[in-house]
């Protein structure tokens, strides 16, 4: 490749120099990737990059639920730097490819929200078990606010996990036989085994 | 076999015997009739069987039914027969064997020879007509009276005429259709000269577009029309005349071939080109520039946009390249999702 522009390169200086920022990946500045490809198997490829770009941005964000109008202007799919967004009909193939995937389920009949699980539920109930059983708090009993918000937990990636998520993790726990949900007073709470 | 009638066997009086012979089968037209072996009389007014075991099943036929018929020889297990071919059932006839037949026509079989005799009884039964002269009293008069006025008036010399009319049409059928058939060599040489013709004038025009076959081997069919259109002058081609001149190049092994691109664009294209040749270079040219629109690419090729624009497309299709499609236009990649 002699004259043009090589966009993997590209994409790797400029994620040396901005450590914290969210690391885009290089499809992120080439033109063709806001295009749906007409040839199938590069449209599979191009599908592969929009899915896996989509969760580590809700992850780096920690973004739970998405907006397919907002999304459409969010950072994700509108690139302002080369003046490429992705359109409507894209977006909603890369959230059914996600569906499929098990990482989004729609939230509405309309399709205009859905959740977005970047991580699923069974890998945040591992999460959290792996944290319980490290401070030996296997046989304790937790609030779910404290699990997502108390001070102990902070750092933890799960802290400030949203409350629907962090009940879906805790079933997954609870069918393994490693968790019980139980009602209080004042919301739920949760025993680990 | 709706013909006959059946019959007590026994004759008029004015009515004499001409011949009898044993061991005939009767055939409704070409099969064989539901009656088995009998005996076939000729008399001077009707043909009459009888059949060999049950002397009651007997049945007859007026001469004046008959139109003309034909000896036809013996062949390796089968009998000589002679055909009779017959007029329409009268109206009132009398019943008979067979209420009506799909065929004009009976055979007599001779299983146990004597056909040649019987053969030239009836020849001289039918010339002298004694039937006309003697009419007999019922029940053979019924309906044949006044059928033998007609049978007159036509005659075998009437109905040999018609025959030959009847010939005469079917050669002439014949004729006209391979008149049709000669008109369509015609037309077919016509396409074959066209096509070489064609082929000539790309070959003739090298110098100008040599240019055009080193890059792209290839022409867009209308660009084609226009230039043999150009070379004639006058008897100008019509577009299918020159879609189907150009369909011929492959059976006449001209260097040639028409390819339809999958948006049914048609160009004449070098057979020598090949197509991995010509997606090379498209990926080549991109990958050179960084992308390229179609009109970008024609620039640089001196090709046309149309042709420019198909081979990105070939080049995509197999997966080289892919595309970016905003409001700038269509501008082709090489295809980095794959290579990545």
């Amino acid at each position: 490749m002699s004259g043009g522009t090589d966009f993997r390169k590209l994409s790797a200086v400029s994620t040396a120099s901005t450590a914290m920022c969210f690391e885009w990946p290089w499809q992120y500045n080439f033109p063709p990737f806001f295009t749906l490809q007409p040839n199938a198997d590069t449209r599979q490829k191009q599908l592969a990059a929009w899915c896996s770009l989509a969760l580590s941005y809700c992850r780096h964000h920690k973004l739970y639920t998405l907006d397919v109008m907002e999304a459409q202007e969010s950072p994700v799919f509108n690139n302002k730097k080369i003046e490429r967004k992705l359109s409507m009909e894209a977006i909603q193939v890369v959230f059914e490819e996600l569906r499929k995937k098990g990482n989004l389920e729609w939230l509405d009949k309309n399709k205009s929200r859905c959740l977005v699980m970047w991580r699923r539920p069974e890998e945040w109930g591992k999460l959290i078990y792996q944290w319980v059983s490290k401070n030996g708090m296997v046989n304790s009993v937790f609030t779910l606010y404290e699990l997502a918000n108390g001070d102990d937990t902070e750092g933890e990636e799960f802290h400030s996990l949203e409350e629907w998520m962090l009940l879906r993790s805790l079933q997954a726990l609870q069918t393994d036989g490693k968790a019980e949900i139980i009602t209080m007073d004042d919301g739920k709470g949760v025993k680990f085994f | 076999m709706d013909r006959f009638s059946w019959s007590n066997g026994l004759l008029e009086i004015n009515e004499t015997l001409v011949i009898q012979q044993r061991g005939v089968r009767l055939y409704d037209g070409d099969d064989k009739a539901k009656l088995d072996v009998g005996v076939a009389l000729l008399s001077t007014h009707r043909l009459i069987w009888r059949d060999v075991q049950n002397h009651e099943c007997c049945i007859a036929m007026p001469l004046s039914q008959i139109i003309l018929f034909e000896e036809q020889a013996a062949g390796i297990g089968k009998s000589a027969k002679i055909v009779i071919h017959l007029q329409e059932t009268p109206v009132n006839k009398e019943p008979g064997p067979y209420q009506n037949s799909k065929y004009s026509f009976i055979k007599l079989s001779f299983k146990e020879h004597g056909q040649i005799e019987f053969h030239r009884r009836l020849t001289e039964e039918m010339t002298r007509k004694r039937w006309e002269n003697t009419p007999v009293s019922q029940p053979i008069s019924a309906g044949t009276s006044s059928q033998a006025g007609r049978t007159r008036a036509v005659g075998i010399v009437g109905i040999e005429r018609k025959i030959e009319e009847k010939r005469k049409e079917t050669d002439k059928n014949i004729c006209e259709a391979f008149e049709d058939l000669s008109k369509l060599m015609v037309k077919a040489k016509e396409m074959v000269e066209l096509s070489r013709s064609i082929a000539n004038k790309i070959k003739d025009k090298q110098g100008d577009i040599s240019e055009d076959e080193e890059r792209g081997g290839m022409m867009a069919l209308t660009e084609v029309y226009c230039l043999v259109n150009r070379a004639r002058g006058m008897e100008l081609l019509s577009p299918e005349d020159l879609v189907n001149a150009c369909k011929m190049f492959e059976s006449l092994k001209l260097p040639l071939r028409l390819r339809v691109f999958d948006s049914g664009v048609m160009v004449v294209q070098l057979q020598s080109h090949s197509e991995e040749e010509m997606i090379a270079s498209a990926l080549d040219n991109v990958t050179d520039k960084g992308s390229l629109t179609a009109e970008e690419f024609a620039k640089l090729l001196g090709l046309s946009v149309l042709l420019s624009k198909e081979r990105l497309l070939l080049a995509e299709k197999v997966g080289h390249l892919c595309r970016d499609d905003s409001v700038e236009g269509l501008r082709f990649y090489p295809n980095l999702f794959s290579t990545a």
